[in-house]
């Protein structure tokens, strides 16, 4: 009554089949990452030095440090979501928790929708025209951030949004019907609740901006600079950029150089990512619903 | 008694804490409430039931005028609380949700201490200045005293509200609405999401808040509602079918759908 029949040993055999096609296809998709760092290290690993990242560059970018480049993406990347955050947080608690449901919300969601879509390099179009020469910024740190700043905003947006969302409405219940206004209940209840999701998305969006090249081009980065950015209205240099200099732009460059300014640029990146996987653990494990 | 202000000119309304008056709701075009006429007395417990549907979440909503977060709601007639038209042009709404206090069926402490939740309507209430730490103990310790919880938890303050028992969950929901002062409280299903043993507990702490606070409660709980409350209503598609003392609704129903209903045939 009990034994193994055969469609079920049929049936098995087809769900193993599944089983091991899906997981050979999950392996698969950290090939790329391995295969990536481990060249990267493998060719670029031998240049890294305390030196390497803290002097200037040196014989046409030839040889010597990428300091300068580090020192520049931090700061583009501190500025753009200086002015990218608030924004976004803002937008995105008016639209999660006042927005009424009628056409200019509807427009607004839209237009966030498209601005997510557009290509950087029509952003760093757009950079030129209006921060460069509209507002008379330059090509600046400044100029550059706010490019970068408004690339990155729909993604903080939504990603805000949705961890405000995610937010029990029994909870704004509770508040309203206590006699709590809209606002001490965001402030009180639903942010507290959502900082996590937000956070989270707001550094993934820093390990995606540190690697943007194209806003920054022609907005505010430079090929080589002999000195450190004495504020946001002079130019910089930026790793991304400084990575396609050496690659492509400069002769007689030796070969581990590109690979190790990529490394670190890629160690940022991964940096910052395990940063925020971490604090979304640790916040995660203190949040009990 | 309790706090509510009697300074509105006399009215022979004012003996009762709600009264309604050709009260209808609507949700969009869908009509939700038929003209509820409703005279609640104060201090006393009074059942609220019918089946699924009929409208008494509804009713009950409109009480604290919480329904109308939803934007599609229209509402024609009026509720007066104490002799006051809630639903008049003056009338704050943030004051008439501290006056009148609900608790939900699916107990929903808020996900901070047990301490932050009971300080919680007091401290968005306060006036400017910052209340001492002496001064929020006996908040705290005053409002768990009176819901049987302060034995339970007066160790645990610090505690996570969304960790306790339901049953202490929704002890602790009731005890937050009590230091902002609400002469009256709206209970939708109180004990439904609890185990016999937190519904009997329950259910004896709103007999113990009976006097103090003019209580609606709905029930789909027929024993429930016998046990628990003085007046009884029993609601039917929006409209209210019988409105008398408990004891006479369930031995002497006026009306056949009352009987049907109290006797178990409608769904
Ligand atoms: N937010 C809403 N939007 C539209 N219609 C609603 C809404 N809430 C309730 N209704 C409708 O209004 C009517 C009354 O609903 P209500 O929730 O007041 O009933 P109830 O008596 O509380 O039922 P239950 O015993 O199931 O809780 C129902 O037909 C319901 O579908
Ligand atoms: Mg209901």
């Amino acid at each position: 009554m009990f034994e193994i029949s055969e469609i079920n040993k049929r049936n098995q055999k087809t769900q193993k089949l599944f089983q091991i096609l899906f997981m050979m296809m999950t392996v698969l998709l950290i090939m790329p990452v391995v295969a990536i760092l481990g060249m990267l290290i493998y060719k670029g690993g031998s240049i890294i030095s305390v030196d390497f990242l803290f002097s200037n560059p040196t014989n046409g970018m030839t040889a010597g440090g990428i300091f300068p480049a580090i020192f520049g993406t931090v700061w583009l990347v501190a500025v753009a979501l200086l002015v990218s955050v608030p924004i976004g947080v803002a937008a995105a608690i008016y639209l999660s928790e006042y927005a009424p449901d009628n056409w200019l919300t509807r427009i607004i969601n839209l237009a966030i929708i498209n601005l997510a879509g557009v290509p950087s390099i029509v952003h760093a179009l757009f950079g030129v025209g209006a921060f460069v020469i509209f507002f008379g910024f330059g090509t600046s740190i400044l100029a550059a951030s706010l490019t970068l700043a408004i690339m990155t905003l729909p993604v903080v947006i939504v990603a805000s949004r949705e961890s405000l969302q995610a937010v029990p409405l029994a909870f704004r219940m509770a508040c309203w019907n206590m006699g709590a206004t809209r606002w001490q209940t965001i402030r009180r209840v639903v942010l507290p609740n959502a900082v996590s999701g937000i956070l989270t998305g707001v550094i993934l969006e820093v390990s995606r901006t540190t690697g943007e090249t194209a806003p920054i081009m022609f907005t505010g980065a430079a090929f080589f600079l002999p000195f450190l950015p004495q504020s946001v209205f002079d130019q910089t240099m930026a790793l991304s950029l400084h990575l396609f200099v050496v690659s492509t732009q400069v002769p007689g460059v030796p070969e581990d150089l590109p690979y190790g300014v990529a490394l670190v640029l890629i160690a940022m990146v991964l940096i910052m990512n395990s940063l925020s996987i971490a604090f979304r653990m640790y916040l995660r494990g203190k949040k009990k619903w | 008694m309790n706090q509510a202000s009697h300074n509105v000119a006399q009215k022979s309304t004012d003996k009762y804490a709600i009264h309604t008056t050709n009260l209808n709701l609507w949700y969009g075009t869908f009509q939700a409430l038929f003209n509820v006429n409703l005279n609640i007395k104060d201090g006393i417990i009074t059942s609220l039931i019918g089946p699924s549907g009929c409208g008494k979440s509804t009713f009950l909503r409109s009480v604290n005028r919480i329904n109308e977060r939803l934007g599609y709601v229209r509402i024609d007639g009026s509720i007066d609380v104490r002799g006051q038209n809630i639903y008049a042009k003056n009338v704050e709404i943030l004051q008439v949700r501290k006056q009148i206090g609900m608790v939900f069926q699916r107990p929903n402490p808020l996900p901070i201490s047990v301490r932050e939740n009971i300080l919680f309507g007091h401290k968005i209430h306060r006036s400017g200045k910052v209340s001492s730490r002496s001064e929020q103990d006996d908040i705290v310790e005053s409002a768990l005293r009176t819901v049987l919880l302060w034995d339970k938890v007066k160790d645990q303050l610090d505690r996570k509200a969304t960790e306790l028992s339901l049953e202490e969950q929704q002890k602790l929901c009731i005890a937050r609405l009590l230091p902002v002062k609400p002469s009256i409280l709206l209970m939708d299903e109180p004990c439904s999401a609890l185990d016999p043993k937190g519904t009997e507990a329950v259910e004896e702490l709103i007999w113990e808040l009976r006097g103090d606070y003019t209580i609606l409660i709905v029930t789909h709980n027929m024993a429930q509602a016998r046990r628990a409350s003085e007046e009884c209503i029993f609601m039917l598609m929006g409209k209210v079918i019988e409105h008398t003392a408990t004891e006479d609704m369930f031995v002497t129903p006026k009306n056949s759908e009352t009987a049907d209903y109290i006797e178990g045939r409608y769904g």
